[in-house]
């Protein structure tokens, strides 16, 4: 570890480094079961947690697993799991779950390649659209994808918190290539970082779930009475399934709580979206390749911008609107068959050309050198 | 005991979802009665913790203390969670068959397999009651339900005989009928650490009962007493014999350490070991 007078320099893999920002986010009880390629952060937490009086346990699947961290969110704890594709289609029915009761927690899908057991070991992005849609029901999710062990780092601490603040699980997005790779993270001094803690109760308070957009949030064992359910609830948390007002005005409050906060939520880096013919949305690993690709047009003389999205859920709408005012054309580049190609279509209102990227199998990443093809080639075609 | 047993103490005043006859009013009752029994004035010091299906709604809304009441099959994954971050809170599970260990079989052994420190009641009426009385995994061989209108072509599972195998420090199983043993089961229970797993067979006169031949609950309360026979006697019977009874009784116990135990020390381990 090597250190200077204002951070700290250190070589992580991107599990072990969204393990050490759980930790440094509050994060004190870990419930997981073994899969590729999310196994290592498990390996981490079950031995740093129990150093600093938290708990790991491997629980006996995923069913299990996001009950447990749903049971110590409510026990007070902050508390994540991590898996990947096949894991995270078991814990969709605790996803919902933790939606509908208010649980703040962490999700954290290492994607694969799938469908099914798919490749175990290669990476993909094919987790998309099931981290937005995978429960049943009227339901927002917030994802967060990295594109780098040091987001790994800032994007685990960000997830924590986004989920302290809006009562709600947070998932992060992570995939094979980062969560295995090895590369430099900056630690910001430990004090100067923002940690996010629920909103608690004061006495008295008795509507928690409802009343406010967040509502506070007890804790069970407080001699508070908290009634906890996954059915329609009133503002005290007892079931009311056969009111249609009592339902809309839960489930709207749920979805509004994250819709209504976009621009709080999504958070992107942009680079010459305000001047570019061609524009680039891109995410996760799939962005690392954009950097290079981008900076071999502009030489080329081909005005290029990009979008890179560390939140893809709620959909940051508003700057791929700006994007779609100038560019002729948005690259969307990804490791699936088109997943938030047509969400980039829809923002981009016909304004823009919107063409896909897609590369999937065998984990290979897209390379700097077939975006820079595909940029000129669009480029071409406006000629 | 200074008061008199009153449950409107430890209940809202809301109306409960059970049938006329349901063995949940029993269930319901027999548990407050030992918590009374116990000195409880009230229930700040349980956390409860239920599934989905009828017995699920025995603590939530009603019971006047913290309910967390999760998804079809996940109670105990949810205990899990709350039990280990608050050791000091006393964590008491209630489910059905369906729950227990149909959907959530898994969690129940590994649970017990655990030695976690919950206590689980197990309210058998051998049906799926809530969604209209379908096949359940405790449902008896050749039993008609609206799944199986020839009869059961299955084996019922021994939840009670799994849990002592999987490990779990206290186990006993009674009906209904059985209210004073039940009661005093459920006071030791309280009183002890690990894995704690009550079994009660209860009467569904309306999703179970009326299918299977029984004209009302009355006539499944006779059904109970008439074939309920001690462990030490069913263990004299052929298995074929012991198959037509329920068999009723404390099963040994196995004291060792508990999940919070072992939890908790590790901790203290690791601590001691970065020191």
């Amino acid at each position: 570890m090597k250190e200077n007078s204002t951070a700290n320099v250190l070589f992580w893999q991107g599990n072990e480094a969204c393990a050490e920002a759980a930790i440094a986010a509050g994060c004190r009880f870990f419930a997981g079961y073994p899969i590729t390629p999310s196994s290592e952060i498990a390996e981490h937490l079950a031995k740093r947690l129990p150093q600093l009086g938290g708990i790991t346990i491997q629980m006996e699947d995923e069913l299990a697993s996001i009950g447990a961290i749903v049971g110590a969110s409510w026990a007070g704890a902050k508390s994540m799991t991590a898996t990947s594709g096949p894991g995270f289609s078991l814990m969709q029915e605790g996803i919902g779950y933790a939606f509908m009761t208010e649980t703040p927690c962490v999700i954290v899908d290492v994607q694969r390649a799938g469908p099914s057991t798919g490749q175990a070991t290669k990476c993909g992005q094919g987790d998309v659209m099931q981290s937005r849609w995978g429960t049943h029901g009227d339901y927002s999710a917030i994802v967060l994808s990295p594109n780098s062990v040091q987001e790994l780092f800032t994007l685990t601490i960000r997830a924590f918190n986004l989920a302290e603040k809006y009562r709600t699980p947070v998932i992060l997005l992570a995939d094979e290539i980062t969560a295995h790779m090895r590369e430099q993270v900056i630690l910001p001094p430990l004090g100067t970082l923002e940690i996010v803690n629920r909103k608690k109760p004061k006495a008295g308070d008795k509507a928690f779930f409802g009343l406010e957009e967040v509502p506070p949030m007890p804790c069970v064992g407080e001699d508070l009475n908290v009634v906890v359910t996954g059915s329609t609830h009133d503002e005290y948390g007892i079931r009311v399934t056969a009111d249609p007002v009592i339902h809309r005005r839960l489930v709207e409050r749920l979805n509004n709580k994250i819709q209504g906060h976009v621009d709080e939520i999504a958070d992107y880096e942009s680079y010459n979206v305000e001047d570019c013919q061609v524009g680039i949305v891109s995410y996760g690993c799939t962005s690392r390749s954009t950097y290079e690709a981008a900076e071999s047009a502009q030489k080329k003389g081909v005005k290029t911008g990009f979008i890179r999205l560390r939140t893809l859920w709620p959909f940051p709408v508003k700057i791929i609107k700006r994007m779609a005012e100038t560019a002729e054309t948005i690259i969307v580049p990804e490791m699936n068959l088109k997943q938030l190609f047509y969400e980039v279509e829809r923002a981009a209102e016909g304004k823009s050309r919107v063409t896909p990227l897609n590369k999937i199998g065998g984990g290979e990443l897209l390379t700097p050198e077939e975006l820079l093809t595909k940029i000129l080639e669009v480029k071409n075609r406006h000629d | 005991m200074t008061e008199a047993f009153s449950a409107q103490k430890y209940l809202r005043n809301i109306k409960p979802p059970f049938c006329a006859g349901c063995g949940a009013y029993t269930v319901s009752n027999t548990f407050l009665r030992a918590v009374h029994e116990l000195g409880y004035e009230n229930l700040s010091k349980f956390v409860f913790c239920s599934g989905i299906g009828c017995s699920a709604w025995i603590p939530s809304p009603h019971f006047i203390a913290d309910s967390v009441h999760t998804l079809h099959g996940r109670s105990i994954p949810v205990a899990t969670g709350i039990k280990l971050v608050r050791p000091d809170v006393n964590v008491v599970v209630f489910g059905g068959d369906g729950d227990i260990v149909g959907i959530g079989l898994g969690h129940f052994i590994h649970a017990a397999r655990r030695n976690l420190d919950i206590l689980t009641i197990m309210v058998n009426n051998m049906v799926y009651g809530m969604t209209g009385g379908q096949v359940a995994p405790t449902t008896p061989f050749k039993t008609k339900t609206t799944t199986t209108p020839y009869g059961s072509f299955e084996y019922p599972l021994d939840a009670a005989k799994l849990a002592v195998t999987a490990g779990a420090c206290y186990v006993a199983r009674w009906t209904t009928i059985h209210v004073n043993e039940f009661k005093e089961s459920i006071k030791k229970a309280l009183e002890m650490k690990g894995f704690r797993f009550i079994e009660v067979i209860s009467q569904c006169p309306t999703a179970f009962g009326r299918r299977a031949g029984f004209k009302d609950a009355g006539e499944m309360l006779k059904w109970f007493k008439e074939n309920a026979v001690s462990i030490e006697q069913a263990e004299k019977m052929s298995d074929q014999e012991a198959s037509q009874k329920i068999v009723v009784g404390e099963y040994p116990r196995k004291m060792r350490p508990t999940l919070v135990e072992t939890v908790y020390n590790t901790m203290k381990e690791a601590q001691e070991a970065e020191d």
